[in-house]
């Protein structure tokens, strides 16, 4: 297993390579310039100087060369100065990888943004899962029941509905005529004592819920068809002949071996709590990562965009190789060669 | 004993009221403010971001030496008086300006505010490695001196007749020379901790700062006026959509105001029934115009033809004709136009210089009303008659127009509008929207630039800072046309060479009297327009809302709208 571990992380610097260079070259050639989205009041002399002074002077390998370097070796220096409180070299004069609208460095941008984005997407897909098992496995075992129809036409309505109308929709019931909930998102509350924690949980309750629906809809189909399977197995009709009750039969015979792609499932999709959400971000103005990414996007800020896409990039090769992992210890019949 | 008690609680009301009003008085009294832009804010130091969120945001905590009121009248801010040549502040050559600052400036650390500051300023905005964004407001510019510690002179390289460019309005504010003196040149773009929280003389100061998201300002205690602001912090939310922002001030009320909102009419007016706010309108310069391609774009011709003046020997195939542009001009409802995309937020205009009030012409409005059957007839006088299609040509060539503008959907709305009225003179319309990251990005490689052109019309908005056209009127000079040898970073983007206008353009340069000025103004306005080089659509203003218990707002197209935060109050 180690061995195999070993393997597949050495397989993955290659890759991650390639699209690091794939990354770089394809936002080289879009048709964007970062002083696109000025007033047309600043004139072409002033506009020239920008762009110089962001360093889009320079020759496509030599910026490519100077933000692997910086990315390679200079930021992960940075983390570990910044979390062992230790300096290493002339910290001060490292090149870092600086966003172009805010000219400050893309991962502080990026640390200020995770945890709004971990409690409000990590949540909703923490309640999405938590929702989506037990329809999955209460629709499966009574297929066709009426329990089965609704969950299956929520479903359909979580997977088919949008989240920029699911979430629109929230807010015009529960914050313009309810005026129950915030329809903005304050990122500078804290949690200090009980009232303002129930603050908080009032102000993602419905960014969390539109996306908890979406994730449930798209798992709980999953788990029924995973569960519908394995109810129809050999090793089912076995239990059940042996005497056994049917809570066993369903909880720990059938619900282990169904667990197997739905945990894969999961894994996979983990990548996507980091990449946050782009359109409910939006709506409800949480500004984390999906909101970095997509304003990165249309301003041109091709390092914060090239960071950003890479760390997916990461994320999903290290999350891949974890479900392979997972895929093993849950289903010992299974082995890495 | 009635009486007695009467008094006493007379006194002790009295007592009380006179407690308010002190309490009145004071700084912070009111709490919180929020305010909603919904493009978020990257940084707090104007000198890097030309995006008006920025710069408004930092017009909070910095400030320049005068600013622009809702009228357009230049205020002293941070200078003791407005310098002109009457008082000679100007010098009588106009090679200099002389401003005299004010004595009782701190800044938020408490540290005095010195001409050193001034002439910081304006050393870090001239460093050519640092990518300075107001650098046209610097224009001419050959030394700035610190005549005494309460003195700024200003030389320029020529005479400037309207000396106000540099520290006048919120784009070039003074920075504090103490906190950016290691910032200068290449290095601005790595002192984040100072572009994110400059030490400012302005009522608030910044508390802490996310970029892309959101600022929180307290109240400034040294600011100069003891009793002011009455805000004791500001949250300065960004993100979102324009829509978003107007309902979360008009309809759910959790905001007191919101910025640039740019959505259509009908849905605004929903909102403003609620009653909990209201909509407030400036109009400024911005015009959103039709631009006319004065040279053959046909994708048939080389690179090195195409979109290109060539000295006039490249011109459009009918687009140069004036009748063909004259009813074109014409044949569009301009109101319509209005009522459809803008409301309360647009005029219909004939003028590419709608304002300041002196500089307006009133020669052009003739086309306010659209007149088909006049339009018509004048493409009928110039020999365009209708073929088989009911699309006029003559000698072969059809009145086939490509129009292209950025995606919004305002635009394409407009777009398709006028397309339906230019199909009544039997004018053929193709529509084309690009991106506006692209369109407006000044990629020299891109095809798809406004700069480019390669199209026949082309329809956007532009406008200038403060109150003096000279800088954007003369971008229709003929050495302004775009073309590679410039690497088409000209403004004369409708590729229009008049001699006459060159003329107007240098005369305006070296006139000083502002009635002479405005006159020659409303000439070359007059010449563009009545050339059909520019088909002036629009006059836009700036759309805002507040909460209905929010006072003080004086909502201001010359400047930062934010520009009188300090009186702001509930």
């Amino acid at each position: 297993m180690t061995h195999y571990i070993i393997r597949r992380l050495l397989f993955a610097v290659p890759t991650l390579i390639a699209i690091s260079f794939i990354l770089f070259a394809l936002l080289d050639l879009a048709p964007n310039d970062p002083t696109g989205q000025l007033p047309l009041t600043i004139p072409a002399e002033a506009r020239e100087q920008i762009r110089e002074s962001l360093g889009l002077g320079e020759a496509f390998h030599i910026r490519y060369a100077k933000w692997m370097e910086q990315f390679f070796v200079n930021e992960p220096l940075n983390l570990i100065e910044r979390a062992f409180g230790v300096e290493i070299g002339a910290s001060e004069e490292r090149l870092r990888v600086r966003s172009w609208a805010t000219r400050s460095p893309v991962v502080d941008l990026i640390i200020e943004r995770l945890p709004q984005t971990l409690w409000v997407v990590g949540l909703s897909y923490l309640i999405g899962i938590l929702i989506a098992i037990p329809i999955g496995i209460v629709s499966a075992y009574r297929q066709y029941s009426w329990f089965d129809q609704l969950g299956t036409f929520v479903s359909m309505i979580g997977f088919s509905v949008p989240t920029f109308f699911t979430g629109l929709l929230a807010i015009i019931v529960f914050s313009v005529t309810l005026q129950w909930l915030p329809s903005i998102y304050d990122t500078t509350h804290r949690v200090t004592d009980l009232s303002s924690f129930w603050v908080q949980i009032k102000q993602m309750a419905m960014p969390v819920m539109v996306l908890a629906l979406f994730n449930a809809a798209q798992i709980s189909r999953f788990m029924r068809a995973a569960v519908l399977d394995n109810l129809t197995q050999d090793y089912v009709r076995t239990a059940r002949a042996k005497g056994l009750r049917e809570r066993i039969v369903l909880f720990i015979h059938v619900l282990r071996n169904s667990l197997i792609p739905v945990v894969t499932l999961i894994a996979l999709g983990i990548p996507t709590v980091f990449g946050g959400a782009i359109i409910t971000e939006k709506i409800f103005r949480v500004n984390g990562i999906g909101e970095l990414l997509i304003t990165a996007i249309q301003g041109a800020d091709i390092p914060l965009v090239q960071t950003l896409s890479f760390l997916f990039a990461v994320l999903i090769v290290i999350f891949n190789l974890i479900a392979d992992v997972l895929y093993g210890i849950l289903d010992p019949r299974i082995r890495y060669g | 004993m009635i009486g007695k008690c009467a008094i006493t609680l007379a006194i002790a009301a009295l007592a009380v009221a006179m407690l308010s009003t002190t309490a009145l008085a004071e700084r912070g009294r009111d709490g919180q403010l929020k305010i909603l832009y919904w493009q978020a804010v990257s940084t707090v130091n104007p000198y890097l971001s030309g995006g008006t969120k920025d710069i408004e945001a930092a017009s909070l905590v910095l400030e320049p030496l005068a600013r622009y009121d809702e009228t357009g009248t230049m205020t002293p801010a941070l200078a003791a008086d407005i310098p002109t040549v009457e008082n000679g502040g100007v010098a009588a050559d106009l090679m200099s300006i002389t401003w005299p600052l004010r004595q009782d400036i701190v800044w938020s650390d408490g540290t005095p505010f010195t001409a050193a500051d001034v002439v910081f300023s304006a050393e870090y905005c001239l460093n050519e490695e640092m990518g300075c964004n107001p650098l046209s407001s610097f224009t001419d510019v050959t030394k700035v001196e610190a005549l005494d510690d309460h003195t700024v002179r200003i030389n320029f390289g020529v005479a400037k007749p309207f000396p106000y460019g540099p520290f006048v309005g919120s784009t070039s504010p003074i920075l504090q020379k103490a906190q950016f003196e290691t910032c200068t040149g290449a290095k601005a773009q790595t002192c984040t901790e100072q572009n994110f929280r400059p030490i400012g003389t302005g009522p608030f100061k910044v508390d802490e700062f996310r970029a892309n998201d959101v600022i929180i300002f307290s109240a400034n205690e040294n600011y100069r006026e003891p009793d002011k602001p009455a805000f004791a912090t500001v949250t300065f939310k960004g993100g979102g959509d324009a829509t978003s922002a107007a309902r979360a001030v008009l309809s759910t009320g959790e905001f007191d105001y919101a910025w640039n909102l740019q959505i259509e009419p009908e849905v605004l007016e929903q909102m403003v029934a609620n009653g909990k706010g209201q909509v407030v309108a400036g109009f400024g310069t911005m015009v959103e115009r039709l631009v006319v391609n004065q040279t053959n774009n046909s994708p048939d011709l080389s690179k090195d033809k195409r979109s290109l003046h060539l000295d006039g020997t490249n011109p459009h195939p009918f687009l140069s004709d004036p009748a063909v542009s004259r009813a074109l001009s014409l044949a569009i409802d301009r109101q319509i136009l209005v009522d459809f995309g803008y409301g309360a937020a647009g005029q219909a205009t004939c003028n590419v210089l709608p304002a300041p009030p002196v500089y307006a012409s009133n020669a052009n409005d003739a086309c306010m009303t659209q007149n088909i059957e006049e339009a018509n007839r004048i493409l009928d006088e110039a020999g365009w008659l209708p073929g088989d299609d009911g699309v006029r040509e003559r000698d072969g060539v059809r009145l086939s127009i490509l129009y292209q503008t950025s995606t919004n959907s305002v635009r394409q709305g407009t777009q398709a509008l006028i397309k339906q009225m230019w199909g009544q003179i039997g004018v053929e319309t193709e529509l084309r929207n690009i991106d506006a990251a692209v369109f407006f990005g000044g990629d020299p490689a891109s095809p798809d630039t406004y700069m480019k052109f390669y199209a026949d019309i082309q329809m956007y908005t532009n406008n200038f800072d403060g109150v003096d056209p000279e800088a954007y009127m003369a971008n229709w000079r003929c050495s302004e046309i775009p073309g590679p040898e410039n690497q088409w970073l000209g403004g004369n983007i409708a590729r229009a060479c008049n001699a006459e206008y060159d003329a107007l353009a240098a005369e305006m340069a070296v006139t000083a009297s502002l009635d002479e000025r405005a006159a020659i103004g409303k000439r070359m306005n007059d010449i563009i327009v009545q050339n059909q080089y520019v088909i002036p659509l629009i006059w836009r203003a700036r759309v805002s809302a507040h909460a209905n218990t929010l006072k003080g707002v004086r909502v201001n197209p010359w400047d930062s709208e934010l520009w009188n935060i300090a009186d702001w109050h509930r």
